[in-house]
């Protein structure tokens, strides 16, 4: 007996009930929300991190990319959203997060032992929602490691994400989601700036010798949020698809306050 | 005044039961007495069909098949007990603790959220039977009527104003509890029942029995009004379950503790409140020791061990099946190291929670699944991997704490600034992140000219091209836990690596351990 349409209609829909809500619905590819980072240079450039996608950020060793997940955490807990942060190397710096901005007790910071713990406290707290924000910290492991994790759990990650309103980035040294990242960002760093030249010799004992800050660039290296067709910018040819930004250090503030209160430890000093 | 009186017959059984319901149908007697001579107190519908009488030793019904003996549990009792009053409270306010296996409440203006009497006692019961209890339930205009009407018939009753003595007319004398020489006279008497009693003359029975006679009489006519003895009500909610068999497993043992759960939380939620904490007490089987008695082998039993696990929720909540799932990771994280013969689960209850979301508040994890989710991850990171980080007001390096992370913290976001008010635009420009390397990686570091000119650790070695120290730090020299330490800033740069793979790195020399470290490396 041939089957009608309606009929057929309502025989998918009952066998895929409660797995796909509407399976004939049109979805409209809409253009998702997007947050700044809280770096000017990369919002101009990104237009900032999209809500229910996957971001990743790489690059190696000081490009800068702890300092600007620092940023977007900052950026989001002071607007009193939940963030999450599984951290692979429990490497993350509370007081230097503070003193950037970020809301402490509005950060969830999982400090996983390896690269499997993070995984999976990550998936458990993407499929248990309600963030707006989770950032996996793959940090320096290893990318022959980070290799290993298949495509198919980025994936799933990103699955998890869809429709909501949670950011997702992961930090790594390589890329590793590939296609499952809807924006891909490479950091690189390109000076450390020292408020004494570093020609000179370094002066034996004073005071004057600090990091000052760093400047970094990040490079859209895929981003599928501005356009239909992804965007690949081509290196060789051009670099409108490259951010310059600085970062201050954090530290030459620490050293420069006065040394009173606290725990009566003595403060910054010099050696005798 | 109307007043519901509700019994619970069978009591010793039904506090035996209700934690465990197979027993309900299987021959279940329950012992007491000094301990070699047990005698058998109470016997249920299947062990008296199958001969069983109270009285007969332990010996005796032993000898009966497949019956299930039990000593009597006076935990379990008060347990029982505490949630027939809970059962009231939840209708009343003002309740009276008549007897352990009775209450009394005032049901007045009851009938304007139940509606009839009839649907008072319907509810009363079906209440009642969520926290396992089959209970008898009468309403009457005095409180003696319908304590005695409760304790006579099965059903629920109605004992109508200017019926009670009609009403009472058959029931036994004894349902009065009359003292054993005013039992014995009533018996010499021939009166055996209330309506008997009610037709004596008041003044004779007081002059051939006293007061007590006359206060039985006014009972027996249906005029046994006085004022409740109102119970005050208790924030203590306990459940206790005694196995015959210790568990060992998670599997079965988390059976156990969904029946304890749920009736704790059907209990708290019965009086309009909800579990701030669980706390947990499993009695562990005692084990058996081998010792030494002049060279003989003595087999040495052991006093029972107990186990304890608290468990305490940022939200208090109702929800008994997020609690199993909570206490299930908790024991999964931390096993008893032996079978558990006895649990006792307390619950420390607050307010329930009243918040009504904002609508143009971010949205945050809802509490109960997060917390579950907090327990999942702590069950896979460590438990004190997982939370949220309070800076200490310390100069000591990395000086944190983890606390429990909960979206209470999770307020409206910076408040705009008032019209005229003037506020400096703040910086844009975002600060560097530093990378810890915990534990810190030991390192050795050759000096020249009073600073650092080669670092190298962990396979890598880098030239320092820029120092910056040393920054002397130090701080609690009068605790154990003191700390002292001389703090670098290098640039590092590694030979034959990329030239992006240098970086800036902190390395500081530990004065206490006349060490060096790598603390860790700006990114």
């Amino acid at each position: 007996m041939p089957w009608s349409a309606s009929s057929l209609r309502l025989h998918v829909e009952s066998a895929l009930a409660g797995r796909v809500a509407s399976p004939f619905r049109f979805r409209e590819d809409t253009a998702p929300v997007v947050v700044p980072t809280g770096i000017d240079a990369l919002d101009e450039l990104t237009g900032g991190l999209p809500r229910g996608c996957l971001t990743e950020i790489y690059g190696p060793p000081g490009s800068g990319k702890s300092s600007i997940l620092q940023s977007v955490l900052a950026v989001h807990t002071q607007a009193a959203e939940a963030c999450a942060l599984v951290d692979a190397q429990d490497c993350f710096d509370p007081v230097g997060a503070q003193n950037a901005g970020v809301v402490l007790s509005r950060l969830l910071w999982a400090r996983c032992p390896g690269i499997d713990p993070a995984l999976r406290s990550l998936d458990l707290l993407l499929h248990g929602g309600g963030f707006g924000l989770v950032a996996l910290e793959l940090g320096d492991i290893p990318p022959k490691l980070v290799r290993q994790v298949q495509l198919n759990v980025w994936f799933r990650m990103r699955r998890a994400v869809e429709d909501t309103p949670t950011v997702f980035v992961v930090l790594a040294r390589e890329s590793n989601a590939k296609s499952c990242a809807s924006l891909v960002l490479r950091t690189e760093r390109e000076t450390i700036k020292w408020s004494v030249p570093k020609t000179s010799k370094p002066a034996e004992h004073t005071p004057g010798c600090l990091v000052d800050g760093s400047a970094h660039s990040a490079e859209m290296v895929r981003s599928f949020l501005r356009r239909k067709a992804p965007l690949f910018i081509d290196r060789a040819k051009s670099c409108a698809g490259t951010a310059h930004f600085q970062l201050t250090s954090g530290r030459k503030a620490e050293r420069e306050e006065p040394v009173a209160g606290k725990d009566a430890g003595t403060g910054p000093g010099f050696m005798a | 005044m109307a007043f519901c009186a509700i019994f619970l017959p069978d009591f010793l059984l039904q506090a035996a039961t209700r934690t465990e319901p197979a027993l309900q149908n299987q021959p279940l007697v329950l012992l007491d007495g000094p301990a070699p001579v047990f005698r058998v107190i109470a016997v249920n519908g299947p062990a008296r069909q199958a001969g069983i009488t109270p009285g007969l030793s332990k010996a005796a019904a032993a000898e009966f098949k497949g019956v299930q003996i039990q000593l009597r549990n006076r935990e379990k009792e008060a347990a029982a007990h505490a949630a027939l009053l809970d059962a009231a409270w939840s209708m009343s306010p003002r309740v009276e603790n008549t007897a352990i296996d009775l209450v009394t409440m005032d049901i007045a203006g009851l009938d304007t959220l139940f509606g009839s009497f009839e649907g008072i006692c319907r509810q009363v019961q079906s209440r009642c039977q969520a926290m396992g209890l089959h209970v008898q339930v009468a309403v009457s205009e005095n409180p003696e009527t319908a304590r005695l009407a409760a304790c006579a018939s099965c059903g629920p009753t109605i004992v109508r104003a200017g019926e009670e003595a009609q009403s009472l007319r058959p029931l036994p004398v004894d349902l009065l509890a009359p003292s054993e020489e005013l039992a014995e006279v009533l018996r010499n008497w021939g009166v055996t029942n209330c309506g008997a009693l009610a037709a004596l003359p008041v003044l004779s029975l007081s002059e051939c029995v006293g007061q007590e006679g006359v206060r039985l009489h006014a009972i027996a006519s249906g005029k046994g009004n006085r004022a409740l003895l109102l119970a005050e009500p208790t924030d203590t909610f306990e459940e206790f379950l005694e196995l015959d068999d210790a568990v060992e497993e998670l599997e079965p043992l988390s059976f156990l503790l969904g029946r304890l759960l749920d009736q704790l939380c059907t209990r708290v939620a019965a009086r309009a409140l909800s579990v701030r904490t669980i706390l947990l007490k499993c009695e562990l089987q005692p084990a058996f020791e081998e010792a030494f008695d002049n060279a003989q082998i003595v087999r040495v039993k052991q006093r029972a061990a107990t186990v304890q696990h608290s468990l305490s929720l940022p939200r208090p909540t109702q929800d008994a099946k997020l609690l199993l799932k909570l206490l299930r990771l908790r024991l999964q994280d931390k096993p008893p190291n032996a079978p558990i013969q006895k649990m006792c689960m307390r619950a420390v209850t607050d307010r329930p929670r009243a918040v009504q979301g904002g609508l143009f508040l971010p949205a945050a994890p809802d509490p109960d699944k997060l917390e579950l989710t907090l327990a999942r991850i702590a069950s896979v990171a460590g438990e004190n991997n997982v939370g949220s980080a309070e800076v200490l007001d310390s100069h000591r390096p990395d000086a944190f704490r983890m606390q429990k992370f909960c979206t209470d913290a999770a307020g409206s976001p910076k408040q705009a600034p008032a019209p005229g008010e003037t506020v400096q635009p703040e910086s844009r420009r975002a600060k560097s992140a530093f990378r810890y390397f915990r534990p810190p990686l030991p390192a050795f570091v050759a000096s020249g000219q009073g600073r650092p000119v080669k670092v190298s650790w962990k396979g890598n070695s880098g030239k320092v091209v820029h120092a910056s120290g040393p920054w002397r730090l130090s701080g609690q020299w009068w605790e154990e836990n003191a700390w002292q330490e001389d703090a670098w800033e290098v640039e590092l740069s590694f030979a034959g690596k990329h030239a992006a793979s240098s970086g800036v790195y902190c390395i500081v020399f530990d004065a206490r351990q006349k060490r060096w470290f790598v603390r860790g490396s700006y990114d």
